[in-house]
């Protein structure tokens, strides 16, 4: 034991003579760790929050019944098939606006509520009394709470006037819902009698068929383990989770060089030590205890860096999920002791694995010393042929997966598998690039210089590698984000083609504005809008009704059309259809689809697809008239208004003025597009920064490695010096060496980014979100990532040349001393 | 719930219907209940009982029963027991309003008992829409699937005869309850004391049934015959503070006569004891607290409560002294709010089976 304690001591004395290796060897620790754990709080806070949304009184994670029109029924459906002994409870659903904010209306019976439905609050027995009995309560999730800037016990007034419930804050709840008792639902949704669902409680028991109680009314829903939201997300975490994966991979690589380095100085120690009688088994168990810690205690500095970079983006990837998928995640952070347990334990895995090379030549350390292995060409031909080999069974992967896969994960494997096979083929193509040189060098110093790049190879390539699939992700993302942002201005443009849009607050006021509104010579016309919700293949789809008017025709983007498409949409038995709900459904231009409406199902021909980016739903669009024939009860409260450019301020303060309008009831076309706009690129805030997190990792990976390499370095350039070459020119040589390996690097990078940017574009975002963005390439782009890369290779290979600028001559003189 | 607090004689008083919502938040809402009952009708002596009126609900008062219990046994000789209850509890007082506004919440208790196994099931429903009810002419009782229905025609007097259903996930019944003699008023003229204070109840019963029907445990049905007792009761305020809970028996004598009794036990020791033996003939006979002795003799324990399932009881003015056994010791009913009901028999002076209740344990 005390033996263990004197050898320990002995090693870490290294560290003490070393600190700046100590700090790299940190450092590669903490950035793995960090953003993985980061990455993995981000992932685990919307997971639960897509928890509390599926057990939010009947999400999916409960058996339930529903209307087979997707409509309300009538409550009796329920009385009968309790009668009829069926667990069931009943649910109603509706939305209710709150100062022009919309919020999700439940309505639950607490005292048939399957006692397994989730998390569902806990409603107490003064609770029960006072949750059922008016004015009732109004549960919501502390969240919505401070969006609606009220206290507890408040009583909120509905658009409409109507007194709600007083609120109570129930933790478990998801943001966004409010939840009222089933008869008070009812009066504020004037629904009398009606419901939405019954939850179907697990108590087995006999039961009537549901045919002979319901007819065929209702139709069962079997509960889902995963949710909709889950499903919906998958590709965001997904994407996530590659970027903690990518950066805890680069992160390791530091840690490699770091641990390499430190071997290699600490040899003559290593040997001392054995040749002084500890073991080779105690001398190894030394170095994992010795690694152990330092992978603890890097990994626990790792999850508090990881908790503020989450803490930092958390804003960013809730903007992102709420406005991609409508998913509430509520602002803080909170973590479970796995989140810590997990961070500790990938650090100290992802040490070890790191170290494994370093720690298996130290058990097979010789006793003696003997000659360095200079066979080195041969062992690095072998390596090459290997990892070759590894890279073309890479590439045979992608183009399978390409090939045969049609899911999301298959379109994220044909981008790990494509990058994996670059980073092994990397050291292959440098060495063929440098032994290109290396034939038309002439001067023996040039020759020498490629020869020499060659051998540095096998020390430099796991740096490389993570340089090079740092810079493809950077291209890849960048190039995707920038066509988005592209496609999507062009496409708001004709999106927002109205001047003015107003939502008045019920179909009175609307009638009135209307009315103002042709007294007002500077509106050019007013143009009706109108919206429905119903289902098409068992999912939510919105209806939305545009007006003949040439504002349309001329304006709304079409991706494909029939001709005259706009002509058929006219006597209401045509439909334009969204791309996500296209690919949803495999529906083309020519199919026919029914959709359920008030009166029964609407055949509809479909006339055209257009793009309707960032909506989480399906949508289709109909002839304004034909919507509001065949669906009479929808609030005819939304307008669009053309109007000469220079009277739109004075239009909308008088709107606002004459009939109380706030912002979100009035809004010019100018504001409603930087809202979009400021959304979308909150959506890619979160890729951009992860991006730039990884960039870094690779530079700091790539500077451990130059360092490591330095040090070992010495007997090739010893000689050098001794023939008369000066160590500035020494340094100047091994600068060039760097920058050419990372530039070779950088250009091989390129091509593959336009090729992860392609994969993006046309696998993952179509399976991500349902539409598929046009290729751009963006040349400047590429020159100023080509820029950065080379700064971070210049950064990274400063340290080692000025230090080898500075070295003292007796330094390298040592080399030829032979006790070395 | 355990040391909660009070639990009445059938376990149920305003809020403990709803301790299956409310765990700790019950026991202290709840503990004031006893005392007051403000907005509803009182309990007073003298009132005139009618029917069929009487046997329907009573929502000006808090806490309403519709309770029958039977003591079976197939051709075999196999005894089983059969429990059916339907309670109502308003949650506020005032007239019933429509549809959810309805104050009433209804909770059913059902339970089979073999010397082997006893099962149980619960339910609860909101009134005003249908799910649970009584309705006093024609006479139903409901909650879900399972009723108390009057067959046509039904005799008001007798309250009979009865088609009774209920099914849980692993048992169910339907007996048919025949009675010829009518029901019987319990305490003074139906007005049932529970203390020495005001706590009393409005009580009836009818003890006379005849069962018979098909009885299925683990999907095997078998065909019972027996005898059955159907309580109603309902109060505002039917327990003192210092009360903590209650043993209650009906017991059916082989020579004819019944038996109800019941000890409200008190925390000062000073249990509140009451009886009313029911002759052949019909003639009643009121027992006071003095009269009745009861001995617990033999305890399980379950749920870590200790319940003293076996019993001597001693009333010497009418020379009985008993030894009740249970037909199943572990007849318990594992419910939002747990007590022990079981079947019965006894020995000694007198013979005959019947059910036994013990709450608050």
């Amino acid at each position: 034991m005390k033996r263990a304690l004197w050898t320990l001591a002995v090693l870490l004395s290294h560290w003490r003579r070393h600190p700046m290796q100590l700090a790299t060897l940190l450092i590669g620790l903490i950035s793995a760790t960090a953003l993985w754990s980061g990455v993995q709080a981000l992932n685990q806070q919307a997971r639960s929050s897509y928890d509390r949304a599926a057990a939010t009184f009947g999400g999916t994670r409960t058996a339930m019944l529903v209307a087979r029109s997707g409509a309300s029924f009538p409550q009796q459906l329920f009385v009968d098939l309790r009668r009829a002994g069926w667990p069931v409870s009943p649910v109603l659903e509706g939305r209710i606006q709150i100062e022009g904010r919309s919020f999700r209306l439940l309505g639950i019976e607490p005292v048939t509520l399957p006692a397994e439905v989730g998390n569902a609050p806990t409603v107490g027995k003064a609770d029960l009394q006072s949750f059922m009995t008016p004015p009732g309560a109004m549960l919501v999730a502390p969240e919505t709470l401070s969006d609606l800037k009220l206290a507890e016990g408040a009583r909120p007034e509905a658009n409409g006037g109507a007194l709600l419930p007083p609120l109570r804050v129930q933790p478990n709840l998801v943001p966004g819902v409010l939840v009222v008792d089933i008869g008070i639902a009812q009066s504020l949704l004037k629904m009398p009698d009606q419901l939405s669902r019954l939850l179907i409680g697990k108590t087995a028991g006999r039961h009537a068929p549901l045919e002979s109680i319901a007819g065929d009314v209702l139709r069962l829903v079997e509960p889902d383990a995963e949710t909709d939201l889950e499903r919906l997300t998958d590709s965001f975490h997904l994407n996530l989770t590659a970027f903690g994966f990518l950066s805890f991979f680069v992160g390791l690589f530091i840690v490699n060089s770091a641990i390499g380095l430190a071997f290699e100085q600490r040899l003559p120690v290593l040997r001392t030590l054995r040749a002084c009688g500890v073991s080779a088994r105690m001398l190894n168990a030394v170095l994992v205890l010795e690694l152990v810690s330092l992978a603890l205690i890097a990994g626990l500095m790792g999850l508090v860096c990881g908790y503020f970079i989450a803490d930092a983006l958390l804003p960013d990837v809730a903007a992102s999920l709420r406005g991609l998928y409508g998913a509430q995640i509520p602002g803080h952070l909170t973590l479970k002791p796995q989140w810590w347990f997990a961070g500790v334990a990938i650090s100290v895995l992802g040490a070890l694995a790191a170290a494994a090379a370093s720690l298996t030549k130290a058990l097979r350390l010789p006793l003696l010393a003997t000659a360095q292995p200079f066979a080195w060409q041969q062992a690095q031909r072998r390596w090459l042929t290997y990892q070759s080999a590894l890279a073309l069974a890479a590439f045979a992967a992608a183009a399978c997966f390409l090939r045969f896969g049609d899911s999301l994960i298959s379109g994220f494997a044909v981008l790990a598998a494509l990058m994996l096979g670059a980073a092994l083929i990397l050291p292959m193509f440098l060495e063929f690039m440098l032994s290109l040189g290396q034939r038309y060098a002439r001067a023996p110093v040039s020759v020498w210089f490629w020869a020499d790049s060659r051998q540095q190879l096998s020390g430099l390539s796991l740096a490389l590698m993570a340089l090079l699939l740092a810079l493809s992700v950077n291209v890849g993302v960048s190039t995707m984000v920038e066509s988005f942002s592209r496609t999507f201005l062009v496409w708001l443009d004709g999106r927002l083609a109205a001047d003015v849009y107003v939502n008045a607050a019920n179909d009175a006021q609307a009638d009135e504005i209307r009315a103002w509104l042709r007294e007002r010579p500077e509106v050019e016309a007013v143009l009706p809008g109108a919206r429905a919700d119903t289902q098409l293949a068992g999912a939510p789809i919105e209806v939305l009704g545009l007006p003949d008017h040439a504002t349309y025709r001329d304006n709304w983007p079409l991706l494909q059309s029939t001709e005259n498409a706009w002509i058929k949409l006219r006597p209401g038995n045509a439909a334009l259809v969204s791309e996500q709900l296209a690919r949803r459904l495999h529906l083309s231009v020519g199919d026919r689809i029914e959709v359920p409406a008030s009166g029964g199902n609407w055949p509809l021909d479909v006339v055209g697809i257009y793009a309707d980016y960032g909506n989480p739903k399906g949508q289709i669009a109909v002839n304004f008239a034909a919507l509001t024939r065949r669906f009479p009860e929808i609030p005819l409260t939304r307008m669009g208004l053309r109007v000469a450019p220079d009277k739109i301020p004075t239009l909308i303060s008088a709107l606002q003025e004459k009939f109380a309008l706030g912002d979100r009831n009035v809004a010019d076309q100018a504001t409603m597009k930087a809202e979009s706009t400021r959304i979308f690129n909150r959506t890619f805030a979160v890729t951009a920064a992860l991006n730039a997190f990884t960039l870094g990792v690779a530079g700091v990976a790539l500077l451990t490695s130059l360092l490591t390499l330095a040090n070992s370095r010495l007997p090739q350039l010893a000689p050098l010096w001794a023939m008369g070459i000066t160590r500035r020119r020494l340094a100047v040589i091994e600068l060039l060496k760097t920058m050419s390996v990372a530039l070779i690097t950088t250009i091989f990078a390129l091509p593959l980014g336009l090729l992860v940017a392609w994969c993006l574009l046309a696998i993952v975002n179509v399976k991500a979100f349902g539409w598929r963005l046009p290729f751009h390439v963006f040349p400047t782009q590429l020159l100023w990532l080509t820029g950065v890369a080379m700064a971070a290779a210049l950064a990274a290979a400063a340290l080692p040349v000025i230090r080898l600028a500075r070295m003292q001559p007796a330094s390298l003189i040592r080399i030829f001393a032979n006790e070395r | 719930m355990k040391g909660s607090g009070p639990i009445t004689r059938r376990g149920f008083i305003g809020g403990t219907l709803l301790a299956g919502f409310g765990g700790k938040a019950f026991a202290q809402g709840f503990a004031g209940l006893g005392e007051s009952a403000d907005g509803f009708a009182s309990v007073v002596p003298g009132r005139t009982f009618a029917f069929p009126a009487d046997h329907g609900p009573h929502p000006e008062f808090r806490i309403e029963w519709w309770y029958v219990t039977a003591n079976l046994a197939d051709a075999n000789g196999v005894a089983y027991g059969a429990q059916w209850t339907l309670f109502r509890q308003a949650i506020a007082a005032g007239g019933p309003q429509e549809g959810w506004a309805n104050q009433q919440i209804w909770m059913g208790h059902a339970a089979v008992t073999r010397a082997d196994t006893h099962r149980v099931s619960q339910t609860f429903a909101r009134g005003g829409v249908g799910q649970a009810g009584v309705d006093a002419k024609p006479f139903h009782a409901w909650i879900d699937s399972w009723e108390m229905r009057g067959l046509d025609p039904v005799n008001d007097d007798n309250i009979a005869p009865l088609q009774l259903k209920a099914s849980g996930s692993d048992f169910s019944y339907a007996l048919r309850l025949g009675a010829e003699r009518p029901l019987v008023l319990q305490g003074d003229g139906g007005y049932s004391r529970k203390s020495l204070r005001e706590q009393a109840s409005y009580y009836y019963s009818q003890p006379h049934y005849k069962a018979t029907g098909i009885l299925t445990i683990d999907d095997k049905a078998v065909d019972v015959t027996g005898m059955a007792w159907l309580d109603r009761e309902w109060s505002s305020q039917p327990l003192a503070s210092d009360q903590s809970g209650w043993d209650w028996l009906s017991l059916h004598f082989n020579s004819g006569d019944k038996l109800m009794l019941y000890r409200m036990r008190q925390t000062d020791g000073q249990h509140y004891g009451s009886g009313k033996w029911i002759a052949p003939d019909g003639k009643t006979e009121l027992l006071a607290s003095a009269d009745i002795t009861m001995t617990p003799l033999a305890f399980t324990e379950i749920e870590k409560r200790k319940i003293p399932t076996t019993w001597r009881i001693a009333i010497p003015r009418r020379a009985l002294s008993i030894e009740c056994t249970p037909l199943n010791a572990r007849s318990w009913m594992g419910t939002s709010f747990p007590y022990w009901e079981g079947p019965i028999s006894f020995a000694g002076s007198h013979a005959g089976l019947g059910y036994l209740e013990m709450t608050g344990y």
